[in-house]
């Protein structure tokens, strides 16, 4: 059998290796939020000739739009970034463009938040991560209530899931600047998809641990949680992998307006297992085991 | 077979028969044809407009305003043509909003300002120069002096706005000129009140305004009652004007807070990629699926089989609106929908390699699974709840798309799991079929 358990140290060393980056880039770069959360214009258009994009860039700048962000978005589209604009702006901006360009354009897709909406969203996220949380943990707990320390395992699976959060945010963050991209409210749904997808995975595994431990497989903690993970190791790789192939091919095929979305369930899936068999079990252990030792040093002198 | 699987199998078979009844195009069941597809599958804009409640007349109450700016907007929307327009009330603690979705409509700037504008109509009293011509001002427009006002039935002053008209404006051809036109109605009292100010203005030009902005300055030929006209439009603003002034006047000033556009290509293309990611993707799970667990592989894939069809009959009967991210969700639940049936594959797998008899190692194995299937799933529902709450304050259909086929997929998951795989198996098992523990990917020690 595999000792995943002992190993723990090793485990925690790698989420430290990914996450002590990412936390940095946050920290430092902080995420790069799409129109969602600051406020703006974000539209893509499609021209009928083909376009230079220095021109079309020019082109913004002369008619006032001199804060527009101007990207390539493939086959001839271009992706558009602008402070929030009125009907009456756009239907300016696009009968001028359509003049100076002479060409026609459709814009495939618009979206305008101003700022009014846009400030809510950032903290009505942030109160949805924290209730979902909160909910996850009283379930766990609650599930969980004919074990010894059941608030344990909740904290445990929480702590877990954090884990899986973080990395997804910071591997936002770190492609934010790296590829510019941006985080929307889509994000924010393949965010929290993660938080059920990824607990679902951490439940899985403390239930065979629970199992074990009504069977007393062992009398030694750390053997029935490795018994329960290794057990587990099967069902959560060939869900994982299952839920990937859909996920992948979302990915590759599904097109750009879920990207964010799938994106951030393909990241959120694959740390979920990770965490799931390296990581939530074996937090069960290291507390356990911190409050033994902790013990032993109190009862030693005597 | 064990007793009672028999009508349980029975039940689902006709369930599903249903299911692919439902799902079948044309048979116009409970009147629906199609999938109801969102916004951003089928083209269209999505708006939410800022109530400014601060503006409203004080003796009216916020639901009134709110209702009112609703009904309003509702038949603004209807006269303009939008098929299936959705018009619905927002309040959280950032404010009151209106959330207005278009679908299919071409110029949706048009649309905005149709909506949007409060169209309080009223006639001013212009500045004349000594020669009797109209006085501009530095942007073009003429100068007025006052708002028309007369004396109503009761002797009360009061001024001429657009609450006297009858809901009968429509746009007209002007037969000499053949430019558009919108002739309007007074009701009895602005009757009353128009006489007075034509008389007053004979031979004088008669600012019509809109929303504080001139629109045109007909010169008063003579005294009308009942019936006007406005003139200097365009056929598009005319149009406009009228369902405007047929719908009334907004109580209270809207501002678009939020908009999003989806062009109708856009939608259809997202649509066809995402189904193929869909269909590639969960062929992918049935050949691993089979390729792994063999025989519990693939009464799993019929079980998914069941479970897609079951979830498209739902989706078509409540009906749900399928957005983009509603097709992810219901994708996620494919393979929550798998997850079941691998935990009971596996313990199917151990509990064979225990040497248990395949009847008793079938039935062992969903009593050991269910533990894991229901917590790993009510976990799921929290995180669902979490996110139809965000999507509802947010006013985002696509989150709350999202949740809800996310929710539906996982509900239905732990019914197939539990209920379609197992009748499944025992089915099989009783038959004689798949005998061997090889069939079940475990293989001999």
């Amino acid at each position: 059998m595999i000792d995943l358990v002992g190993k723990r140290n090793w485990f925690f060393l790698i989420s430290a290796i990914v996450i002590i980056p990412g936390i940095i880039s946050l920290a430092v770069f902080g995420l790069k939020l799409g129109v969602d959360f600051s406020s703006g214009t974000a539209m893509t258009l499609h021209f009928d000739k083909e376009i230079e994009l220095s021109t079309l860039r020019q082109e913004f700048t002369s008619l006032g739009y001199d804060r527009a962000v101007v990207q390539p978005a493939g086959e001839g589209d271009f992706f558009v970034r602008l402070p929030e604009i009125s009907a009456e702006e756009n239907t300016k901006l696009k009968e001028g463009l359509e003049t100076e360009l002479d060409t026609k354009i459709e814009v495939s897709s618009l979206y305008s938040v101003s700022p009014i909406v846009a400030r809510g969203t950032v903290s009505n996220t942030i109160i949805a991560v924290v209730v979902a949380s909160v909910g996850i943990l009283l379930y766990i707990s609650w599930a969980f209530r004919k074990m010894p320390n059941p608030f344990r395992w909740g904290t445990c699976a929480v702590i877990a899931l954090v884990h899986d959060l973080v990395v997804v945010i910071a591997v936002f963050s770190i492609l934010g600047w790296a590829a510019g991209v941006e985080i929307d409210a889509l994000f924010v749904t393949g965010v929290l998809a993660v938080v059920g997808v990824s607990v679902n995975n951490i439940v899985v595994v403390f239930d065979r641990i629970r199992e074990n431990l009504k069977r007393g497989v062992s009398r030694d903690f750390e053997v029935i949680v490795n018994y329960g993970i290794t057990e587990s190791m099967g069902r959560s790789l060939n869900t994982g992998l299952a839920t990937l192939f859909v996920i992948v091919a979302l990915f590759l095929l599904g097109g750009t307006t879920t990207y964010n979305l799938v994106l951030a369930l393909l990241i959120g899936i694959a740390t979920g297992i990770y965490s799931s068999l390296c990581i939530a079990g074996q937090l069960l252990v290291v507390w356990e085991k911190g409050l033994a030792s902790r013990q032993k040093a109190v009862s030693s002198p005597a | 077979m064990k007793r009672g699987n028999a009508p349980l199998l029975i039940f689902i078979l006709i369930l599903f028969g249903f299911s692919l009844w439902v799902i079948l195009p044309g048979n116009g069941i409970f009147g629906r044809d199609d999938f109801k597809l969102g916004l951003d599958l089928s083209g269209g804009s999505h708006l939410v407009y800022s109530i400014d409640l601060t503006k409203k007349d004080p003796a009216q109450t916020d639901a009134d305003v709110i209702e009112g700016v609703k009904n309003k907007i509702e038949r603004r929307v209807n006269a303009y043509g939008v098929t299936e327009p959705i018009v619905q009330t927002i309040r959280n603690e950032r404010g009151s909003f209106v959330l207005v979705q278009l679908p299919g409509v071409k110029d949706i700037d048009e649309a905005i300002k149709l909506i949007g504008q409060t169209a309080e109509l009223d006639f001013r009293e212009m500045e004349l120069d000594a020669s009797g011509r109209l006085v501009f001002d530095e942007t073009g427009k003429p100068k007025f002096t006052a708002v028309a006002k007369a004396k109503g039935s009761d002797g009360q002053e009061r001024e001429l706005t657009g609450k006297y008209l009858k809901p009968n404006a429509q746009v007209v051809l002007e037969p000499q000129t053949n430019k558009p036109e919108v002739a309007f109605e007074w009701n009895e009292e602005g009757a009353i009140l128009f006489e007075q100010i034509t008389q007053r203005n004979l031979q004088k030009p008669l600012g019509i305004y809109l929303d504080g902005e001139p629109i045109s300055w007909p010169t008063v030929q003579s005294v009308i009652k009942e019936r006007g006209v406005i003139t200097g439009l365009n056929l598009e603003e005319a149009r406009t004007l009228a369902i405007q002034l047929n719908s009334g006047s907004l109580d209270v000033p809207l501002t678009v807070v939020e908009r999003r556009d989806i062009g109708a290509t856009l939608g259809e293309d997202s649509l066809r990629k995402s189904l193929m990611a869909g269909i590639i993707g969960s062929a992918m799970v049935v050949l691993f699926m089979i390729a792994y667990y063999r025989f519990s592989g693939f009464v799993a894939c019929l079980a998914l089989v069941v479970f897609v069809a079951l979830n498209l009959a739902i989706f078509k009967l409540i009906p749900v609106v399928l957005t983009l991210p509603g097709i992810a969700g219901f994708i996620v639940s494919i393979g929550m929908g798998v997850d079941g049936n691998v935990l009971v594959a596996e313990r199917l797998k151990e509990e064979l390699r225990r040497g248990r008899t395949l009847g008793a190692a079938v039935e062992e194995s969903f009593r050991q699974s269910w533990s894991a299937i229901f917590d790993a799933n009510v976990t799921v529902f929290i995180a669902c709840a979490v996110l139809y709450w965000l999507g509802n304050t947010f006013g985002n259909f696509l989150v709350i798309g999202f949740a809800t086929t996310l929710f539906i997929g996982t509900a239905l998951s732990m019914f197939t799991q539990v209920v379609v795989t197992r009748t499944f198996l025992r089915t099989f098992v009783g038959l004689g079929v798949a005998r061997r523990p090889g069939a079940y990917g475990v293989l001999k020690q």
